[in-house]
């Protein structure tokens, strides 16, 4: 079965139960997790891309592209991970950057070749040499959603990406992630309604509760 | 002692009762004792063995319990250290309230600091205790590396070089300087001595030289630059010859006298030498060597020297000072310091000039299972002009300072 | 309020009052010998310094890279780990061991009539007797560098975890975990470089420590010819005073010495920089890395906490042992006898060494955090650095015999007052080391809302920044006990010899070779820094149990 498959995953902390997720999220399409602050919907991405903190534990299985995901470290999982803060290594180029998170075993040649297309694509071309100090928020954001895509991953986690970013970009933003990550089964943590209306998927609460809008 | 050594010392013994018949008269005893009485005195003395840490801490209890003095050892890692306190001083216009009272001192140390003027004195002969010390039968009391002391320092104990070995590990152990050489050749690795300029290494050196010096009067003239090289072209060689079988290949030396005897406790050498002919029987009681170990000295003698104490020129309590100094020359404390269990140091007092209660306490004294009575020590060698000392350590370095 | 704020206005000129003027003052007053009595000329005439020079420079380069390196491969390979948890709290005791405990325990540890010969004779060497093999001392200084290795590693550790949350560590990891990184490469390639950044200053002083110390170099460092250092203490200490040109030469070599290295090291820097942008773009991700770095970092974080352990329980065993002789792995005997005649001197030294620790290290701690909060309020940044670098770099050996001569014409007498004051020259340097970071990175954020509540400057720093940094501010207390309990040269050159402190103690028992005593004097070391320690974990632990946010960084997951 294709896409990404949750059977009641449960985050555990000290006894309690914080966070649940069920169901079956196919390729193109977009999960929201919405609710306040604090209500442990970081928690199951956390999970989810295995960076738990000591302290909390799991119970249920998850299953992405038939493949069981919860025994693997990160490396191998394939989730690309969106942080709300871009998080571009500021020591590296744009360039650099994306280098970091495309795929290996590939010639240096056609991965400058990737690279380039990549920032064809985001609208960022010629930018490859810049400093990431030196860009906007949004430029920077659509850098680290670059990165992110560049490493093929079968399922892709946003933590919040469009909070930092003004009203004017953040339809922009997000239209370009929902684009580029069409092919991708998708979890998008968020508290904007907003957010979530163009996401155009089921919503739930970090309890895995239906939402509706 | 041959004649030129007794001419030296009588003339130094005169000297001495001369300048103190003079401060018979300028010193009252009494009026020192009581300017002394509740002064605490700093005594500056090297502070790496514990015995003697703990011997100057009971004369501490002894100068308090008599006298009222308090006694504050102040431990060092090298007599220097006080001596270049004192200039220091000195250079900054320091004349009085100076930080040291009192200096463990001797040799080079000595001769550097009465050269400078750094020093309060004469003081000696007029110790209530001085007549006790036998300057006749033991001259380095007051010839310090043949300089006259004048009264500048007064003796507390001496040293005479003897070699220590472990019995159990070796039974006959070699009797002259060319046994010894050959039994180091036979045993690769396990002798060697504190790395010059340390002061048990020098004396080491200076020990050679009386063995292979065809005529060793020459060490106690200064040295002849015109003759030295062809002088001591055997020590130089006496030295290469056993370099190569020495502890670590003569690649490495212990640092001092303690590091080398921490050597022979732990068995990485087999023959070790001291300045104490006790140091090994107190370590036996101590529980640092087993009881094994015995000392043997060489036909024909081994050096043998004298520790002083002299006073800073700007002491801050001099009369106090002058106290601990003379406590020190008392029968009681003598004997305690010659008791192995203590100290085992030998002690500077003419036993024949001491009452019969006083001369029983050494009688008692059970010198130790290592120790050599004073018959077996054999003749004492003077130290040579302290010259010799500086020159060959000077050229130890130069040809050994830096390994190959 | 306005005579605070002004008061708090001097306070960068205090320090650097405090700092400078020792300094200046130290430097020229031994500067001036080497110049006017042709110092370098008997200088050049020592055969052995063209040996001294390089093994200065081998060792102090060598060691201080390996411990860089370990410390990356600890924290790259290990960190989150429970074995890293575990290793950190091994830390606090390893970081309080002064230099010449850890070196004596070595050393024992090591030699050819070691704890590791005898434990292995006769059964598995059949030696009965000690061989004769150069393994302490040796001309080449290995064991010089292990020794510096295995003592600059927890503190370049604790360095670098201090500044590890201001990196974003646990982000970038997880980043690069979820585009397929190995933990280690990840690491280089993301966390290694803003961390290095921050490490700069620490690494210098190791550097400079590597290079110029003479507790170690005495003990294990090799003797024909000794490093640089400890050959111009010698000659300081020469009788008749007249090497003292030579040794000022010495020192004004050995400076230039330090200089040159660093300067080197920035150079090779600036060469490898490119080297991780580089990888970064190839993207390799290093995979197959992991599992023999993390066995490396493993047994090397083993080795140097079983290293320093053992070294310092075969001294404590000394303090308790009777008659030891080769092969025997246990003494013979056991006795309370050393510690029952140490007992009262004993306790006299701890609390002179205990007052003045705490004397430096709390006007040290209070110096720091009045020009750091002067910083904060004021505009234009501080130029510190500069200043407080200089006691790390400049060798002791340079300028604190120009700095006896200072003080004995103030007329400062030779007391634990004057000796707490010469030891705030070396503590402040630390304690700003471990505090500025922290300090300069807390969320001014939180200052300025409070600002925008109406709560006064004093009241931010008291109720706010204070508080928050608690963990910060313990940590660097503690640094500068250790380092003041640590230190030799300013104690026994400034207190006239007339203060004793468990460090000067041990360098005169060193110099004697009396293991037990040593075994005793080290335990006592160690239990004063390791108690600032210990407190400077806990309290804001306890202080702080409830608040996740405030305790320090997870390593990447």
């Amino acid at each position: 079965m294709t896409g990404l498959k949750i059977d009641n995953l449960t985050i555990h902390h000290q006894g309690a139960a914080l966070a649940r997720l069920h169901g079956h999220i196919p390729p193109g399409q977009v999960l929201t997790v919405m609710g306040p602050s604090g209500s442990g919907k970081s928690t199951l991405l956390a999970a989810l891309i295995g960076a738990l903190p000591p302290g909390f534990s799991t119970t249920g299985s998850v299953t992405l592209n038939g493949r069981a995901v919860m025994d693997l470290p990160t490396q191998d999982r394939r989730i690309g991970l969106l942080y709300q803060d871009d998080v571009l290594f500021p020591h590296l180029s744009v360039e650099q950057n994306l280098g970091f998170g495309l795929t290996p075993g590939i010639g240096k040649a056609e991965r400058r070749a990737h690279i380039h297309a990549m920032l064809d694509r985001i609208g960022l071309a010629g930018l490859g040499p810049r400093d990431p100090a030196t860009l906007s928020g949004g430029q920077r954001a659509r850098v680290a959603l670059a990165r992110t895509l560049l490493a093929a991953p079968e399922a892709l986690l946003l933590d919040e990406p469009f909070s930092r970013l003004d009203q004017a970009l953040r339809a922009q933003i997000r239209a370009l992630v929902f684009e580029l990550a069409a092919t991708l089964p998708v979890i998008l943590v968020t508290h904007d309604a907003e957010d979530a209306r163009a996401a155009a998927g089921p919503v739930v609460d970090a309890m895995g509760n239906t939402l509706s809008l | 002692m041959n004649r030129r050594t007794f001419g030296k010392t009588a003339l130094s013994t005169l000297a001495l009762m001369a300048v103190s018949s003079r401060l018979a008269f300028a010193a009252d005893w009494q009026s020192i004792l009581a300017e002394a009485k509740g002064q605490t005195v700093y005594w500056h003395a090297w502070g790496g063995d514990t015995k003697i840490n703990d011997f100057i801490a009971f004369i501490g209890a002894e100068a308090k319990a008599r006298h009222g003095v308090t006694l504050e050892h102040v431990k060092l890692a090298s007599t220097a250290d006080a001596v270049a306190r004192v200039l220091a001083e000195r250079d900054a216009g320091q004349t009085t309230g100076g930080a040291v009272d009192l200096i463990w001192i001797n040799g080079e140390n000595f001769a550097a600091m009465k050269a400078q003027g750094l020093l309060h004195g004469p003081f000696a002969p007029a110790l209530p205790n001085w007549p006790l010390v036998d300057t006749m039968g033991k001259p380095a009391t007051v010839t310090d590396f043949t300089l006259p002391t004048e009264g500048y320092e007064s003796p507390w104990a001496m040293a005479q070089f003897v070699f220590e070995y472990d019995s159990a590990k070796l039974a006959a152990p070699p009797r002259t300087l060319h046994e010894l050489a050959a039994w180091i050749l036979a045993n690769p690795g396990r002798f060697s001595y504190p790395q010059p300029p340390d002061y048990l290494g020098l004396t080491f050196l200076k020990q050679v030289l009386y063995g292979v010096l065809p005529d060793p009067a020459l060490l106690q003239a200064p040295v002849d630059p015109a003759s030295y090289d062809a002088a001591t072209a055997p020590l130089w060689a006496f030295l290469d010859a056993i370099h190569p079988a020495l502890w670590r290949e003569a690649k490495a030396f212990p640092e001092n006298e303690p590091a080398l005897g921490q050597l022979l406790a732990d068995g990485e050498i087999q023959i070790s030498f001291a300045f104490n002919p006790g140091r090994a029987s107190a370590e036996i009681a101590a529980g640092n060597l087993p009881d094994t170990v015995r000392t043997f000295v060489l036909e024909g003698g081994t050096i043998g020297n004298a520790s002083f104490v002299a006073i800073p020129f700007n002491a801050a309590h001099q009369a106090g000072a002058q106290v601990i100094a003379n406590l020190i020359l008392d029968p009681a404390i003598q004997a305690a310091a010659q008791d192995p269990a203590t100290l085992g140091f030998q002690t500077v007092l003419n036993l024949a000039a001491l009452s019969p209660t006083d001369r029983a306490r050494f009688d008692a004294l059970d010198l130790g299972v290592a120790t050599l009575s004073p018959a077996d020590l054999g003749p004492v060698l003077l130290e040579p002009h302290a010259s010799w000392m500086v020159k060959v350590g000077e050229d130890w370095v130069k040809r050994y300072g830096v390994t190959k | 309020m306005n005579v605070a704020a002004r008061a708090l206005g001097l306070a960068p000129w205090a320090l650097r009052l405090g700092l400078g003027l020792p300094i200046a003052a130290g430097l020229a007053g031994t500067l001036w010998p080497a110049l006017k009595d042709h110092g370098f000329q008997s200088l050049t005439a020592w055969p052995g310094l063209p040996r001294a020079v390089a093994l200065s420079l081998g060792t102090g380069l060598a060691s201080t890279l390996s411990a860089l390196v370990i410390t990356f491969l600890l924290i790259g390979c290990l960190g989150g780990t429970r074995g890293f948890a575990t290793f950190r709290h091994l830390l606090s005791p390893l970081l309080a061991l002064p230099h010449a405990a850890a070196a004596l325990g070595l050393a024992f540890l090591i030699a050819p009539s070691g704890w590791i010969a005898r434990a292995l004779s006769p059964w598995a060497t059949g030696w009965s007797d000690p061989p004769d093999l150069m393994i302490l001392n040796d001309p080449g200084g290995l064991a010089l560098t292990a020794g510096l290795v295995a003592k600059e590693v927890p503190f370049l550790l604790l360095m670098a975890l201090a500044a590890l949350p201001q990196t974003d560590a646990p982000r970038r990891a997880a980043i690069a975990a979820s585009l397929g990184y190995g933990r280690a490469m990840g690491f280089v390639l993301t966390t290694l470089p803003p961390l290095y950044a921050r490490l700069r200053l620490p690494v210098f002083a190791v550097l400079a420590y590597g290079m110029t110390n003479v507790d170690m170099a005495l003990i294990l460092g090799p003797s024909l010819p000794s490093t640089l250092a400890v050959q111009i203490t010698a000659w300081m200490a020469a009788p008749g005073l007249d090497h003292l040109p030579t040794a000022a030469a010495g020192a004004v070599v050995q400076l230039a010495l330090v200089g040159a290295a660093m300067a080197l090291w920035r150079l090779v820097e600036h060469l490898t920089a490119p080297l991780i942008p580089a990888l970064a773009l190839r993207g390799r991700r290093g995979r197959a890395l992991d599992a023999p770095l993390s066995t490396l970092a493993r047994s090397l974080a083993l080795l140097i906490a079983l290293g320093l352990g053992t070294g310092l329980a075969g001294l404590v065993v000394w303090s308790f042992a009777g008659l030891w002789q080769f092969p025997d792995a246990l003494p013979d005997s056991l006795t309370l006898k050393t510690w029952a005649k140490a007992a009262p001197d004993l306790t006299a030294t701890s609390l002179t060494t205990l007052g003045i620790a705490l004397a430096a290290s709390l006007a040290a701690l209070g110096l720091t955090l009045a020009t750091l909060e002067a910083e904060a309020r004021s505009t234009r940044p501080l130029r510190l650095e500069p200043l407080i670098y200089l006691p790390l770099i400049l060798p002791q050996i340079a300028f604190l015999p120009g700095l006896q001569i200072l003080a004995l014409t103030l007329g400062a007498k030779g007391n634990a007052a004057t000796v707490a004051a010469a030891h705030l020259v070396f503590v402040l340097p630390y304690v700003w080391l471990s505090l500025a970071p922290a300090y300069r990175a807390w969320d001014a954020r939180i200052g300025l809302t409070a600002a925008a509540m109406g709560v006064s400057p004093a009241r931010i720093f008291w109720h706010l920044r204070l508080p928050m940094l608690l963990a910060p501010v313990l940590t660097a207390l503690a640094v500068g006990v250790a380092v003041s309990v640590g230190q030799y040269l300013p104690s026994l050159m400034l207190g006239g010899g007339r203060v004793e402190t468990l460090t000067t103690e041990a360098v005169a028992l060193a110099s004697g070779g009396n293991r037990r005593l040593i075994g005793a004097v080290a335990l006592m070391q160690m239990a004063l820094p390791a108690m600032g320690f210990g407190l400077a974990l806990a309290l804001p632990r306890l202080a702080f149990a409830n608040r996740r946010g405030m305790l320090a960084e997870r390593g990447p997951a």
